[in-house]
């Protein structure tokens, strides 16, 4: 039992759809499997945890070849807006939660929930304009103190 | 004197303690397989989870998530976590006598 995974730290530094919901789920997991967990948002991974942007994470349609439609038709106007309500009624069906019900399921979980400070002060933001669920907005350091004894995950 | 009739039953866990046959359960193993999860005092909200968890099982033939107990079980996410900190669906499936479930939310 000794080697198993105890304590993980999930970095999500991704603002889109498929960038921000690996590390909500991996999160989630490791807590149903009774594994510490907390969660660090940086760059663009912020908007998962902003307060008025996180009910509008959009897929990313342009440059993800993953897709497998043509670059250009990735940028026309309305298609990420499509395509984002086309897996979110996947997600739906399949009882995903939307990123804001994510979100407080794992703070209920019991996992921590972080913003990086660098990224803060580069978008101009302060903890007021993240949801309630957010513990604190950490330097890089105050990362690595958090994250000893355990798993780094960067997604 | 006093009759006493104390029962002791075998049961097969598997390597990560989950009961290799469900039928082997019964009830009154709940406070000694609570007690091996680390739960020495068994709750009113630890044996609803337990039997809730039964009967899905019982019903569906698999135990439910932590996402499906917080939707249905009528106990609180937050609440599961603090009555099985080490995972409540696991944790419960294991007390309960039930297969580990499956599910990635």
């Amino acid at each position: 039992m000794e080697d198993k995974i105890q304590k993980v730290s999930i970095i999500i530094s991704k603002g889109s759809l498929e960038g921000i919901y690996p590390g909500l789920i991996m999160a989630n997991g490791a807590r149903a499997e009774g594994i510490e967990a907390n969660l660090f948002f940086t760059f663009f991974g912020l908007d998962a945890i902003h307060a008025k942007r996180h009910e509008h994470i959009k897929l990313a349609t342009v440059g993800n070849p993953g897709l497998h439609f043509a670059t250009w038709a990735g940028g026309l106007p309305g298609v990420s807006a499509m395509m984002t309500h086309y897996m979110e009624r996947k997600m739906g069906d399949l009882d995903i939660p939307s990123i804001p019900e994510f979100i407080e399921m794992i703070y209920d979980t019991g996992a921590g929930l972080f913003a990086c400070q660098a990224s803060v002060d580069l978008f101009g933001l302060e903890k007021n304009d993240f949801v309630p669920q957010v513990q604190d907005i950490i330097t890089v350091g105050e990362f690595y103190d958090r994250a000893t004894g355990g798993q780094i995950i960067f997604t | 004197m006093t009759q006493v009739l104390i029962e002791v039953s075998e049961v097969d866990l598997n390597e990560e303690g989950f009961f290799e046959d469900p039928q082997q359960w019964t009830e009154d193993m709940v406070p000694e397989l609570a007690r091996r999860e680390g739960i020495e005092e068994l709750t009113d909200d630890h044996w609803k989870v337990i039997r809730f968890v039964r009967s899905k099982y019982t019903e569906t033939g698999s135990g439910p998530t932590v996402r499906a107990l917080g939707k249905t079980s009528g106990v609180s996410i937050k609440e599961l976590y603090q009555l099985f900190p080490k995972g409540p669906a696991k944790v419960a499936a294991k007390i309960a006598g039930i297969p580990k479930p499956r599910g990635c939310i």
